[in-house]
């Protein structure tokens, strides 16, 4: 089986110029298989970037990227309601959905569940993939022992499974704007203050420990996730696709990275001298994997 | 308007006789394991306690809700699986779940008994609650503690089940079954194993001059000078820095309790049937003296009278309340 390299959801509210040029340049040159856009975090964000859906998604699959629409992870409002139901009618793009609104939306439609979904077990996933889920994003604080397990379910259910291998963990949403709270501010007058932030906002322990990181109402983890020692071993579970979560370091060079691994051209040590050479802001972490704290690095 | 019932936490057999004596309309419960979302040492009931407690609770005319509102990971699934089991043999009146495999089994598996939806599932809009209701007859959803009284007006609205809220006792900051904060800092996961912030990697550390740091597991969750009152160190009741911020601050928010006690009548004619009462982890006292109050609260509104509201303050955490966002969209 030939390993796909996905790129995540962009969480972070980056410009719309950024966004483009950062689409342009995936598209040309990062060797990945599948796009994932949209905005997952905060539908106040969602304007800025609509209008360019088209192009970018015209632009990815002309690189020969296979494009899937991303929905929100926290549905409450009329107007992420209305988003939802606009999504899930969606006949030109697959959708990977974070919110179990949309699966009232599709039931008798093909759809992808996203990490934000809480698919932990074989039930779970075998009930989804009778209900039209043809792939799943598994939430990353899944351990090792677990993701074997639902790999070879999704092979018995003939369903395609991805597991994230870079970028900072999503570890807690809330209704609150944790961005729009440290300006003195709530979300509603927000004034976007979560652009400041481009790989999120850093929260640090009173020791002056860097902790936490927040984006608007989502909480991640301070350090890189980096499972490039994982990838053998998830090879031979029969994972098949594997997450690139979008910073502003350079991903084309991350993907190279992973994808030059997963084809086994490096070997993960070398993989992973290169990886912590590109000027990664925090430590990396695999604890989650291994069923350990997940801001720990066990080497 | 429709009589709520008053849902109260039973962490032990003695809370729940305590619940029942006090005038719960039902109690809620879970099995000392991982398939409950308050999986503490001490807490919770074996298999014994819970059928004594079931026979005391039914002949005082008490439902008794069990909570499987975790979420198994791969390959643990038997232990859930038992849990209901057991339930169904012990005559719980409904299971309280939030993960979709775990309600799939009790759908196909023991029909007859209500299945609600566990504030665990997060599940906050109508089309949500609907694939719920639609999949596995759910009877009851509760909701995430993140919507004003009209969404809840508008919620009830457009579903057709029946809605419990969150009225007392601790309020998460997150949205509950979407949180793995504990995991990152611990090993130790509140959707799998039932765990928020775990005793056993609390420390208290002070210093030279009186001030105590509270911390989980590798971290500072926050500090007090000596004369504060330290808080159990939950990381999203924690003080950290931000550039963006001047000194020390509670990021998500302040360690401060939920009492909607004068919202009480509005959330019943926004169509709120089930109140609930948060506190499993707390002592029977607490229990005594917040579902009495509330007993009598519901007797005075469902009467016509001014509810008669005793003071809970000091039963809150940190002594501190708060109708969260209940009261305004601000908030958020």
């Amino acid at each position: 089986m030939k390993t796909k390299l996905t790129i995540a959801p962009i969480l972070f509210h980056w410009s719309a110029e950024r966004k483009l040029d950062f689409y342009a340049r995936i598209a040309d040159e990062a060797p990945v298989d599948v796009v994932y856009l949209g905005e997952v975090i905060c539908s106040k964000r969602t304007p800025f970037f609509e209008k360019h859906y088209d192009e970018v998604a015209e632009r990815l699959t002309r690189g020969g990227k296979t494009v899937v629409f991303s929905t929100l992870a926290e549905v409450m409002l009329k107007r992420e309601r209305n988003m939802i139901a606009g999504f899930c009618a969606l006949e030109d793009y697959e959708l990977e959905i974070n919110d179990s609104a949309a699966l009232w939306h599709l039931e008798g439609k093909n759809y992808r569940v996203g990490s934000l979904m809480n698919v932990y077990n074989e039930d779970t996933m075998a009930y989804l993939a009778g209900k039209g889920a043809t792939h799943f994003s598994l939430p990353a604080e899944l351990p090792r022992a677990s993701v074997a397990l639902l790999a070879a379910a999704a092979e018995r259910l003939g369903v395609t499974l991805e597991v994230q291998v870079f970028g900072r963990v999503s570890l807690a949403l809330s209704a609150r704007c944790y961005h729009a709270r440290a300006h003195g501010r709530i979300k509603d007058n927000c004034q976007f203050v979560c652009e400041e932030d481009k790989d999120g906002m850093p929260l640090n322990t009173l020791d002056k420990e860097e902790f936490l990181t927040v984006n608007g109402i989502q909480t991640l983890s301070h350090s890189y996730l980096n499972l490039l020692d994982g990838l053998d071993d998830m090879k031979a579970m029969a994972v098949s696709h594997y997450r690139l979560v979008p910073h502003t370091q350079d991903m084309v060079a991350v993907a190279n990275i992973f994808r030059a691994t997963l084809d086994n051209k490096v070997s993960a040590s070398e993989a992973g001298e290169r990886l912590a050479a590109l000027d990664i802001p925090a430590p990396f972490s695999n604890g989650f994997w291994h069923g350990q704290p997940g801001h720990r690095w066990v080497g | 308007m429709k009589r709520p019932e008053l849902v109260c936490p039973a962490g032990t057999p003695s809370a729940m006789r305590t619940a029942v004596d006090a005038g719960a309309d039902a109690v809620y419960c879970g099995f000392q394991n991982a398939t409950n979302a308050r999986n503490f040492p001490g807490l919770n009931f074996t298999v014994a306690e819970l059928e004594k407690s079931v026979a005391h609770a039914h002949a005082g005319n008490t439902k008794v809700l069990l909570a499987v509102n975790t979420f198994p990971p791969a390959g643990k699934l038997p232990l859930w699986k038992e849990a209901v089991d057991t339930g169904a043999r012990l005559g719980v009146d409904a299971f309280i779940v939030a993960d979709i495999g775990v309600a799939d089994y009790i759908a196909k598996n023991h029909p007859d008994i209500r299945l609600h939806l566990s504030v665990q599932a997060a599940a906050s809009t109508p089309e949500a609650i609907k694939f719920y209701v639609r999949e596995f007859n759910v009877k009851r959803v509760v909701l995430p503690r993140i919507m004003t009284i009209p969404e809840i007006k508008n919620m009830a609205d457009e579903i057709p089940c029946e809605i419990e809220t969150f009225i007392f006792g601790n309020h998460g900051l997150m949205v509950e079954g979407r949180c793995s904060l504990t995991n990152y800092i611990t090993g130790l996961s509140t959707n799998m194993d039932g765990v928020c912030s775990p005793a056993a990697q609390v420390q208290y550390l002070k210093d030279d001059i009186g001030n105590l740091s509270t911390r989980l597991g590798d971290f500072t969750i926050d500090c007090f000078s000596c004369d504060e009152n330290a808080g159990y160190p939950t990381i999203c009741k924690g003080r950290y820095l931000t550039p963006a911020h001047d000194g020390a601050y509670y990021a998500f928010e302040e360690p401060i309790s939920l009492n909607l006690s004068t919202l009480l009548p509005e959330l019943m004619a926004a169509g709120v049937t089930a109140l609930k009462i948060e506190g499993r982890q707390r002592s029977r006292a607490y229990v005594k003296s917040v579902v009495g109050a509330f007993r009598k609260a519901v007797d005075s509104i469902m009467a016509g009278q001014e509810p008669q509201i005793a003071d809970l303050l000091a039963l809150t955490e940190g002594q501190k309340e708060t109708q969260g966002a209940f009261k305004s969209k601000t908030w958020r």
